[in-house]
């Protein structure tokens, strides 16, 4: 039987095929994958910005929250396309929409929300078709809050054990570090007088991810252990370190343009170690067979079997 | 839709490991080489199911008794694989059979962590995902999949699914009877988490110990509550903008 490293709770017993995976590990490569949820998320968040800086007369900040967003959708697309195994098939994605499947669902959110923010950039560097660009600025909102949650419904909704279960929490975890993140972003590429929202999105932001990640890894118990394991718990712990102290340092980033920029990369490269480690703990838990089959067996032991109600 | 769904009840009592099931299985699908790996744990030198390993044959020695056991797709009733793919590349068949259109795949890979039973992977040189077709070929032209041909002790049967399942109900209640106290269906009732299999299996010993998962569920019947908290979330980060900006001059 297979044993942890410095337990200090003794190991579940269980039965297993010589220690091998009951379930494969996500294939997701890094760093495409992990990046296009970094990016996808920012660029997210950041139209939500957008759309509210164009709606309260923020114009400056809106500009950057546009190019944040413009910016990171396209990248993020590039990624995605390039992790796919058959990348000239891209389009095959849009041949159906699939309501019972995430990556469809995704694939879809992040064709409007390239497609927005693409429109809004575009009119708001050449000045063509002003009102065109305000309404496609005002929609993304609507596809950046999507884009910024629905990938953790798209790892939630996967055999991953320390995903799966982690479907209450991975969407806040996402959705804080997406704020934060594009408030990193925008603070970086705005005047320091007029950046004031986008420093208090890098906060809450940063303060939703922190106690978000907290209380995911707390509820999940024996499945908490993955994210907080060897090279996971590293990154979790990094990310956590960079959030937090990036979130302090925006409370007074308005003071100086360094301490703005230690604030914003500080959250950035936070948010990145959240993907990462979000990531590699999902592909631990896959891979030691403990994790799916002791939580099934407890289940099975305690005559509370799945099934299926009403399908 | 052919009236009757056709499926596989393998019984691992008569089994011998003589893995003429994998060898069919390749010949006849055209399945790659999956390497030659000597694992020095067992006379089981394939591993696991793969995108180049349909049928697999599991061996466990125990004390006083071998176990082995050709595992395969289990055609799920509710698919988690034919659930998340996005492109429409995995479907159901006729024969209620969950099969790859490679010429559809795109690679997303979403169905590989997806099973609950670790079936389906993609094939990095070719960059698609593959898993078992329950010869969807042979099938359509009347003939039963090779493995269950090939099977010299038929403990890979092939029918229709309600035949397979009062066959399979048969069996466990006769070994019962002669002292066999370990026999016992996995996968056969549509009660279980995935709606029941197509592909099920009589067991002697737990299933875990053969590799496959004790208590398997279909990861997107929880899909609606994963959005409603994906919903949820996405209405705070809206509120959590709309207050950065509150009371804020421009
Ligand atoms: S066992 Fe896995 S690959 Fe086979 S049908 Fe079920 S979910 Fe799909
Ligand atoms: S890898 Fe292919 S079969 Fe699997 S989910 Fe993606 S498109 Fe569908």
């Amino acid at each position: 039987m297979p044993k942890g490293q410095g337990e200090v709770v003794p190991e579940a017993p269980f039965r297993s095929y010589y220690g091998q995976p009951v379930v494969k590990q996500p294939i997701w490569h890094e760093p495409h994958m992990p990046t296009y949820l970094y990016l996808g998320g920012m660029s997210g968040a950041a139209s939500a910005m957008a759309a509210v800086a164009r709606l309260t007369g923020h114009e400056r900040l809106e500009l950057a929250a546009r190019t944040a967003a413009f910016a990171g959708g396209t990248a993020g697309a590039a990624f995605l396309v390039a992790e796919l195994g058959r990348p000239m098939r891209f389009l095959n994605m849009l041949r159906v929409f699939k309501p019972s499947s995430p990556m469809s669902v995704g694939s879809w959110t992040l064709a409007a929300q390239g497609g927005l923010t693409s429109v809004a950039m575009g009119s708001a560097v050449t000045g063509v078709l002003p009102v065109v660009g305000d309404a496609a600025t005002l929609a993304s909102g609507l596809s950046g809050v999507a884009m910024a949650t629905y990938t953790a419904v798209l790892l939630a909704d996967t055999a991953v054990p320390a995903w799966h279960e982690a479907m209450r929490e991975l969407p806040f975890l996402f959705a804080g570090s997406a704020l934060a993140s594009a408030g990193a972003a925008v603070m970086l590429t705005t005047p320091r007088a007029l950046a004031g929202p986008a420093r208090a999105a890098a906060v809450a932001g940063a303060v939703t991810e922190v106690v978000a990640g907290e209380v995911m890894e707390r509820r999940l118990g024996m499945l908490g252990e993955p994210y907080r394991k060897g090279r996971a718990g590293t990154l979790m712990r990094a990310s956590r370190a960079l959030t937090l102290g990036g979130g302090l340092l925006a409370t007074v980033a308005g003071r100086s343009r360094t301490l703005t920029a230690l604030s914003g990369l500080a959250i950035t490269a936070g948010a990145l170690c959240t993907r990462f480690g979000v990531l590699e703990a999902g592909r631990v838990s896959a891979r030691d067979p403990k994790y799916t089959v002791v939580p099934q067996r407890d289940r099975l032991d305690a005559g509370a079997p799945a099934h299926v109600p009403g399908r | 839709m052919a009236e009757q769904r056709m499926g596989f009840f393998t019984d691992t009592t008569v089994c011998i490991g003589c893995k003429a099931c994998e060898v069919a299985c390749k010949e006849w699908n055209d399945v790659p080489d999956d390497g030659f790996v000597f694992r020095a744990t067992s006379y089981d030198n394939t591993g696991s199911l793969g995108a180049s390993t349909w049928r697999h044959v599991a061996f466990v020695e125990q004390d006083g008794r071998w176990l082995m056991m050709s595992d395969v797709c289990k055609h799920c009733t509710h698919a988690a694989c034919l659930d998340v793919c996005p492109t429409g590349a995995l479907f159901r068949t006729e024969f209620d059979t969950v099969v790859v259109q490679p010429d559809v795949c795109n690679g997303c890979g979403y169905c590989v962590p997806a099973c609950p039973y670790g079936v389906i992977d993609r094939r990095e040189d070719d960059g698609r995902a593959w898993k078992c077709t329950l010869c969807y070929d042979r099938l359509r032209g009347g003939m039963e999949p090779a493995c269950a041909k090939a099977c010299p002790t038929k403990s890979i049967q092939f029918g229709p699914l309600d035949e397979l399942r009062e066959r399979a109900q048969e069996r466990v209640e006769r070994l019962h009877a002669e002292g066999m106290t370990d026999a016992r269906l996995y996968g056969e009732s549509p009660d279980n988490g995935v709606g029941g299999t197509g592909a099920f299996f009589l067991l002697m010993d737990e299933p875990e110990t053969y590799g496959l998962p004790p208590d398997p569920v279909v990861t997107t019947r929880d899909l609606p509550a994963m959005w409603r908290w994906a919903g949820g979330a996405a209405l705070a980060l809206a509120a959590g903008v709309a207050v950065c900006f509150a009371g804020r001059k421009p």
